[in-house]
């Protein structure tokens, strides 16, 4: 790919020419264009690999279903509009320094006034025997994960040869290749650079109960044709490991293969040597990136080179820049489903720093605080199992702010909620709250200031968060406690549309009689509508009117699943889950549900709800689905949508020789009375016929207990992610008051509650609360 | 330009979307019925990944009419493609409506 033709005129304007396309490349040239660099430079850019720029961070993604266009930094247009030339799968081989002109693989010429060597850095391949056999790969360009994917269809194994924070991604994209997967480290301990030793060993227990087998300690000798799969690495210890496909991750090298040739200073272990204007030995030559050596040390992450690429540019055109003043390497990242977190000095290296220790078996996770001799200052921190401590640690980390006088506090457990956070106010204005766009607390501050009054505003001025992300939660805490700050009032309007809250819509549309959504916009709203007030009023208008919500008034008020009656799925097909109340059906009525699932080619499932789901149904066949399924007396289960979800029940005395009541029959009562009510939330029953309790009704919203005397009813309750035991309201009511009693708490709830609020946090959230 | 004749209005739903195919490319065509007008966009989610965005709920933001995307609730302006949540772009479609006959034309 190439716009090279069209873009190289004879101009007399300098020639600056960029050697890799990579993300720090890239954004170099976004620089570039941000500064008008190509009023005063004609400007070229080659790169080896046959893509422009992308997302190297998010390679990973490229197996979970992202193409090269997703990953793409950007648009071949935007090099067009920029006037900047470009050529891919193009490979500069040499470059002559005194006369200032670099040499292609395919023997073309170009010379240069300034030369920015972009080069990044390769995959390290330790040099063992047999390295170099077919199926072994590295992780590194979308070709390389080609090659893996190719392979891995006709493997059945895979090993990693290097257990660092690269090595573990790869080996979680093994995993979900479908190959079982292996990670032989040669250190004691995996991500040795991250962790300590506790840290280590209890990732590797974490990963080795995901069925990934780690062996750390282990130094290959040699690889080999294997028994039972394609290779057999041969171990120092006399074991061997048979695999069907190896990928090494042993570190990455800086790529100054150009720099050597050209006689530029290069560090003794590799890297280009750069200044504090990232110019390497040569003057008009600099090197940005994983490529570049500054005082000693490689960047191997996106944030420094991007650092980089803004100071280089700045000084090529004359810019009174900032220098480049190294980075910080914390990192915090999710591998194989684990969090794994780690900051400035996780060893302990300073000399008598003392240090915090948490460490819980039960629950999988470690915290160590690293802090100053006197116990005021973070040195550094490692965390694994449970990153919502990062955040808080970095900015006292990178802050130097004083530590509270209980430190422990910032790692050990809290009863509810989040961990100790840090107050906003106590960053200071320079605290660096995206490290990969540099931005700053007080950016946030100034672009805030400036009428950016949205998140979403303040992301798209400054860039925050949309490197790697790992900033998202901490921007929206710093944005909102601006907004705060700026006396921008946090109302509790339901959208921009309605200066209300939803109980005070439902009592409008009460009370004035009203029965569609534009009077109520009309008379008190203003706009057209969102997508929170649409389906809140729907649902308030269901519930007060009990109109059929796909009146031509009402059709666009509901979201997709109200409007098929079914579930949309994540690839746009539906769910469909007809209601079975109670959780009894006839053998009839079992084969037809058979029968239809056979016919449309459905998925089918018992659900945690006693019914029966069936998966995959496109948009066009849910008339025929339904079609088939109300001849026999089916209607919808309402499995989607704020409204009566199931009663599950046990078999009550019927059956059971337990049982005290008829379980079954109360159970299909209350559904039968209840289906159809559109609520605030989604509102989940059961009844059991003795309290032996199998129906688990104690974590219902409404839940029904056979006793000697009738019926007790307990409320509130929830499962999920937040269970809550249901409280008891009331004991030993007979048939008529049980359904009494439910009816007037229903009322009440759909009346006085949240948008989206279940009852269990309606509960705990009425003025003067639940007290048991 | 080249207009294809896609369906009739009574086809649309006011405030809502529909799905056409034209071309082998579905696309969505959304109605906002106080001035009749009409929007056309692809109907490829391009973060959910699947043809739904013509069963997406019309959202107005701080006066852009918007749709969000029924899987992930990202929001397309409709008349740009443009998200607002995200950096990306919709693919959008020169849409008329003639005697209550639909047109689209590609852009
Ligand atoms: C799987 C993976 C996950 C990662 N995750 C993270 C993360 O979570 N956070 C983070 O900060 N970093 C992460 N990184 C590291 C990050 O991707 C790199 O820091 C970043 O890509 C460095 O950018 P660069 O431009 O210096 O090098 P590269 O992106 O490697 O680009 C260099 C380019 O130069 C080209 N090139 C080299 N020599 C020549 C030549 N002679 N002629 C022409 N072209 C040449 C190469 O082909 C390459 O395209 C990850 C890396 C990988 C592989
Ligand atoms: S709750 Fe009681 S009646 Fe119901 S199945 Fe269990 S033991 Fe039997």
């Amino acid at each position: 790919m190439s716009n090279i033709t069209q873009l190289i005129r004879n101009t007399d304007k300098p020639h600056l020419i960029i050697v890799g396309n990579g993300m720090v490349g890239h954004h170099f040239i976004e620089q570039l264009a941000q500064l008008g660099a190509h009023q005063n430079y004609k400007i070229t850019v080659f790169g080896e690999e046959p893509n422009l720029a992308y997302d190297r961070v998010h390679l990973s993604e490229y197996f979970t279903g992202k193409s090269y266009h997703d990953l793409a930094m950007s648009e071949p247009s935007f090099y067009d509009n920029n006037d900047i030339a470009y050529e891919t799968s193009a490979r500069v081989t040499a470059i002559d320094s005194l006369a200032k002109n670099i040499q292609l693989a395919d023997g073309r010429e170009f010379s240069f006034e300034k030369l920015i060597l972009a080069t990044g850095s390769y995959p390290f391949v330790p040099p063992i025997k047999g390295h170099d056999r077919e199926n072994t790969f590295v992780y590194r360009t979308l070709d390389d994960l080609d090659a893996i994917r190719e392979c891995a269809q006709s493997a059945k194994t895979g090993t990693v040869v290097g257990g660092g924070l690269l090595g573990l991604e790869a080996a979680n994209a093994l995993k979900n290749l479908g190959l079982k997967t292996s990670v032989v480290e040669f250190a004691p301990r995996l991500m040795p650079v991250q962790l300590d030793e506790t840290g280590g060993a209890l990732l590797r227990n974490m990963i080795s109960t995901l069925g990934v087998d780690v062996y750390t300690a282990t130094a290959t000798t040699q690889i080999v044709a294997g028994n039972d799969a394609v290779h057999r690495m041969e171990f120092a210890n006399g074991d061997y490991l048979e695999t069907d496909l190896i990928l090494f991750s042993a570190g990455i090298r800086p790529q100054d293969a150009l720099a050597k040739q050209a006689q530029l200073k290069v560090g003794e272990r590799g890297g280009i040597v750069v200044n504090d204007y990232c110019q390497t030995s040569h003057d008009d030559i600099y090197a940005i990136g994983e490529c570049a050596l500054w005082e000693g040390r490689i960047f191997g992450l996106v944030a420094p080179g991007y650092s980089m690429a803004k100071v280089a540019a700045n000084h090529i055109l004359g810019f009174q820049g900032e220098a480049f003043t190294g980075a910080d390497m914390s990192t915090k990242l999710k591998l194989l489903g684990c969090d794994v977190g780690s900051i400035g000095d996780a060893h302990q290296t300073t000399p008598s720093a003392k240090r915090f220790v948490y460490q819980d078996d039960f629950l999988n996770v470690y915290r160590k605080m690293v802090v100053s001799e006197d116990g005021t200052k973070l040195l550094g921190a490692v965390l694994v199992g449970d990153n919502s401590y990062y955040d808080t640690l970095l900015q006292y980390y990178l802050n130097g702010i004083t530590l509270p006088s209980n430190p422990q506090s910032l790692i050990l457990p809290v009863s509810d909620g989040e961990p100790v956070g840090l107050g906003i106010d106590m960053l200071p204005a320079t605290a660096s709250i995206c490290s990969c766009h540099n931005v700053t607390k007080q950016d946030i501050a100034e672009t805030i200031s400036s009428g950016s009054m949205t998140l979403g505003e303040v992301k798209r001025v400054t860039k925050a968060s949309t490197g790697c992300g790992g900033c998202s939660a901490l921007l929206k805490k710093v944005v909102d406690n601006e907004l705060l700050a700026l006396g921008v009032e946090v109302s509790t309007d339901i959208c921009e549309h309605f200066s209300y809250t939803r109980q005070d819509l439902y009592n409008l549309v009460k009370i004035d009689e009203i029965k569609t959504f534009k009077e109520l916009l009309d008379k008190y709203g203003k706009g057209k509508g969102c997508e929170v007030c649409k389906p809140a009023v729907g649902n308030i208008l269901a519930s007060v009117w009990n109109d059929f919500v796909l009146k031509k008034e009402h059709v666009s008020l509901q979201d997709t699943n109200d409007r098929y009656l079914a579930n949309m799925q994540k690839d746009g097909t539906y769910s469909v889950v007809p209601r079975i109340p109670g959780g009894e059906i006839t053998p009839d009525k079992l084969i037809v549900l058979g029968e239809v699932a056979k016919k449309y080619n459905l998925y089918t499932k018992i659900t945690g709800g006693q019914r029966i789901d069936l998966f995959g149904a496109t948009l066009s066949e849910l008339p025929h689905i339904w079609e088939e399924l109300i001849a026999v007396g089916f209607e919808t289960g309402q499995a989607y949508g704020k409204s009566v979800r199931t009663v599950k029940s046990c078999v009550g005395s019927t059956w059971c020789r337990f049982g005290v009541n008829d379980s079954m029959t109360m159970a299909i009562d209350i559904e039968n009375r209840y289906k159809g009510l559109r609520s605030p939330h989604k509102l989940k029953f059961a009844v059991s016929g003795c309290t032996r309790e199998c129906a688990e009704a104690q974590s219902k919203d409404i839940g029904v207990i056979a006793t000697e005397g009738g019926w007790n009813l307990y409320v509130c309750g929830n499962g999920g992610m937040k269970p809550r035991h249901a409280d008891l309201f009331a004991t030993d009511l007979t048939d008529q008051q049980l359904i009494t009693y439910i009816d007037r708490l229903l009322m009440f709830y759909v009346k006085t509650a949240d948008r989206l609020q279940r009852t269990s946090v309606w509960m705990e959230s009425l003025e003067g609360g639940w007290t048991t | 330009m080249s207009w294809i004749k896609v369906c009739s209005y009574e086809d649309l739903v006011a405030n809502a979307g529909i799905a056409v195919k034209v071309m082998d490319k579905q696309v969505a065509i959304f109605l906002d019925p106080e001035f009749n007008q009409l929007f056309a966009l692809s109907n490829w989610d391009p973060i959910g990944k699947a043809n739904v965005m013509s069963r997406g709920l019309m959202a107005e933001i701080e006066g852009v009419l918007t749709v969000a995307s029924p899987l992930y609730k990202q929001k397309y302006c409709l008349s740009t493609g443009v998200c607002i949540d995200e950096d990306i772009v919709l693919p959008i479609w020169n849409v008329k409506l003639e005697n209550d006959v639909v047109w689209l034309a590609p852009k």
